[in-house]
């Protein structure tokens, strides 16, 4: 650590060079690679080249007998149980895990950095991409931050919070699919995953009909939303919700009282509520453990608080009631998706100030979706104010008062906290997001060291990690 | 590409005249001086813009004028300490339990901070581990859950201190949020380490650590987490580029997303 490590990195790989050789650095490291640890190297026209040699083993591990049964074995990060590019190396001793260690970051994309160069909207668009199981969330979160910060919260229109909870509890339920879906796949159960993600799919076509896309959406945006419902979302989203209280019937007499699936899930992978707590673990492995921490009704966002929902628990805390709990966290979502569609009120979908509302005046044109003619002959033949309010606020966008807010809603994987400081511009001057499977992959070494080789696939598994969220 | 470390073109000392971030706490500059001095900086644009500094429309910095014709200067924030009492009822509560059972109170925080209803505790980092588990084990605190921790790169902060460390703490049994703040210099970037007291600041630490080169001393293992182990640099902090290469698109050209017009 110097002071002068803020330079560029001299690794060109990740690094755009302008086609010259990169800066020789003779200061780095000694070009005979002294340190057994340390690859050596030589500069050439095209760069620097790498000696990589093999390590000396029985220098690092001695020679002998006495760890004959001590194998360390590299699962991931390409491995079909590893939900993404997690990397877990484990050790073990026969069929026992003694040591876990997780290495992330392969899909560390630098997220938070893009948003600092991109305006207050435009930031939306990023943060979408973190944890794609649950992109609606991130963008919440996120748009909470900047109201909180712009001091608007208490103008949001009724219909846009309303609209914002009904999408959310929808891809909880999608999210929880997933899990069901993947989860069960890794245990061997492969009708479940063919049923979740039948299931999904339809939540999926739900999600495409009110957003445009089917994840990624960008559709809360600062202020409410992108645009409003369209015709039939409402009696879509409808029959969604009669057909779906039998598909998770379905889940049950398929699953629940399922000999394989209780003997690789019970009682494996035990962690208790303080545990948790100790590694941050929130969300639902937490309310397995016992506690009903749900941040929808401890400390409640978008009027939580008056809806009406049960927030299921479990005690054993282990992979089996994980598993309940999520199962019965998707039906108390569907309560709350039909109480969203009957106090849906005709009314606007974005802040009424229009020096911050985003101008998406869209409408069905001929190629799918487009920008509302009307609007467009208003702006550009009526009023050469609204042409040039029209023009800045997209360009160059709105500016937000300086300050740092943290806020923090409940996602399908627990605390899904943001982070955000302004230091008075159009832009974003530092976005932390605090993703929940960031913090609880934390936990797999403790659910895993010291049980079976197996169990770590349920351990992983149960926590429900999202790679995308968790490296960003 | 200009080194990310470098002067701007021009020159100009930074005088933290138009310093980001709620840090700071600049005097006002009247509006000839700013007008004047926002005259003579005019930069090209690009990578000569200095990183977390507001420039106006044509790339001028350092008065605080964005409009780019050097008539309008936009405050520098200021967030000074706010008085006591706060007038926010949770606020007030974490304070005066904390006035009753940490007598190192006035040693340990630099001020208190209350904007749109959350605590900010400026903490001296001397003072750090102590109010961390008075925090977590007071029966009047109870702030068992470490939320989050996130670095924070402030290059113009007024005390020269331009690295922070941001802790948010949730007490689940009073249902309310603090806000804990270090900010060090980069010459002597470490901070102790809150492993011991909440062991989820582990990897929070290691991020932190990794993209903004805070050292966190008493870490069990302060490595790299995001980035490769061999990365140089700390990547995001301000100064650091963001990168990106010009992109052709119907025969314009799209620069990188660092080297656009910027308004702020």
């Amino acid at each position: 650590m110097t002071p002068s490590s803020t330079s560029a990195p001299h690794t060109s790989t990740a690094q755009p060079t302008d086609g010259t050789a990169p800066p020789t650095d003779g200061t780095a490291q000694p070009t005979d690679g002294s340190s057994a640890y340390e690859a050596g190297f030589t500069e050439s026209a095209s760069g620097r080249v790498y000696t990589v040699t093999g390590g000396d083993w029985e220098e690092i591990l001695g020679a002998g007998e006495q760890d004959a049964e001590r194998i360390v074995v590299n699962m991931g990060p390409q491995h079909p149980s590893t939900h993404g590019v997690l990397r877990i190396v484990l050790e073990i001793e026969g069929e026992t895990v003694t040591e876990t260690r997780l290495v992330i970051g392969y899909l560390h994309t630098g997220i938070e950095k893009s948003c600092e160069y991109r305006t207050w909207t435009q930031a939306v668009t990023f943060l979408t991409r973190a944890d794609y199981l649950s992109p609606l969330y991130n963008e919440a979160a996120y748009c909470l931050s900047v109201e909180k910060l712009l001091g608007i919260t208490d103008d949001i229109p009724e219909r846009a919070t309303v609209i914002r909870v009904l999408v959310m509890e929808l891809q909880r339920i999608a999210s929880h699919l997933v899990w069901l879906a993947t989860g069960g796949m890794e245990l061997g159960a492969t009708t479940a995953m063919i049923f979740g993600f039948r299931e999904r799919e339809k939540v999926l076509d739900l999600l495409e009909l009110i957003t445009g896309l089917r994840m990624n959406h960008a559709f809360i945006r600062p202020g409410g939303l992108a645009q409003d419902l369209p015709d039939g979302a409402e009696r879509a989203i409808r029959e969604f919700l009669a057909d779906m209280p039998k598909r998770i019937r379905e889940y049950h007499r398929l699953l629940t009282g399922q000999p394989i699936w209780k003997a690789r899930m019970v009682d494996v992978n035990v962690l208790d509520a303080a545990g948790c707590i100790a590694l941050g673990v929130t969300g639902p492995v937490l309310r397995a453990a016992g506690l009903p921490w749900d941040l929808r009704k401890t400390m409640p966002y978008c009027g939580y608080e008056t809806y009406e929902f049960d927030v299921p628990t479990a005690l054993e805390a282990d992979s089996f009631a994980r598993y309940l709990v999520r199962l019965e966290e998707m039906g108390e979502s569907l309560k709350i998706v039909e109480q969203c569609l009957d106090r849906l009120r005709p009314g606007p979908v974005m802040v009424a100030d229009k020096k911050i509302a985003w101008p998406a005046q869209l409408s069905i044109g001929a190629d799918g979706m487009g920008n509302s003619l009307a609007y467009i002959r208003s702006i550009m033949g009526t009023s050469m104010e609204a042409l040039i309010h029209h023009f800045k606020l997209v360009t160059e966008g709105f500016r937000v008062p300086p300050g740092q807010v943290y806020t923090q809603i409940e996602s399908p994987r627990g605390e899904l906290g943001y982070h955000v400081v302004s230091d008075g511009g159009t832009r974003p001057f530092r976005v932390h997001v605090r993703d929940p499977s960031f913090v609880n992959l934390q936990a797999v070494p403790a659910l895993t060291e010291g049980g079976q080789v197996a169990d770590v696939i349920v351990g992983v598994a149960s926590v429900d990690p999202v790679l995308g969220g968790v490296d960003r | 590409m200009t080194p990310p470390d470098g002067t701007p073109p021009d020159g100009t000392p930074p005088d933290g005249s138009s310093s980001a971030g709620p840090g700071s706490h600049d005097g006002a500059r009247d509006e000839t001086g700013a007008a004047a001095n926002g005259a003579g900086e005019l930069v090209g644009g690009g990578n000569g813009l200095r990183p977390g500094r507001r420039h106006d429309a044509f790339g001028a910095g350092g008065s605080g004028d964005t409009s780019g014709f050097g008539r309008l200067v936009a405050p520098a924030p200021v967030l000074a300490a706010s008085e006591r009492p706060f007038g926010d009822p949770d606020a007030d509560a974490v304070y005066d339990a904390l006035e009753r059972v940490f007598p190192q109170l006035g040693d340990a925080v630099e001020r208190a901070v209350v904007d749109r209803g959350e605590l900010t505790l400026h903490v001296r980092r001397e003072g750090l581990p102590a109010l961390a588990q008075t925090l977590r084990d007071d029966p009047g605190l109870r702030f068992e859950l470490l939320s989050s921790l996130s670095g924070v790169d402030y290059p113009d902060d007024a005390t020269g201190r331009r690295l922070h460390s941001v802790v948010h703490l949730t007490s689940m049994t009073y249902r309310r949020r603090l806000r804990l703040e270090v900010s060090v210099a980069d010459a002597d970037p470490t901070v102790p380490s809150l492993t011991s007291v909440w062991p989820t600041a582990d990897w929070h630490e290691r991020e932190a650590y990794d993209l903004f080169g805070i050292v966190y001393t008493g870490h069990p293992g302060l490595t790299r987490i995001m980035m490769p182990d061999d990365w140089i640099g700390h990547p995001q902090r301000k100064d650091y580029p963001l990168g990106g290469i010009p992109v052709d698109y119907k025969g314009a050209t799209v620069p990188p997303p660092d080297e656009r017009r910027s308004y702020s």
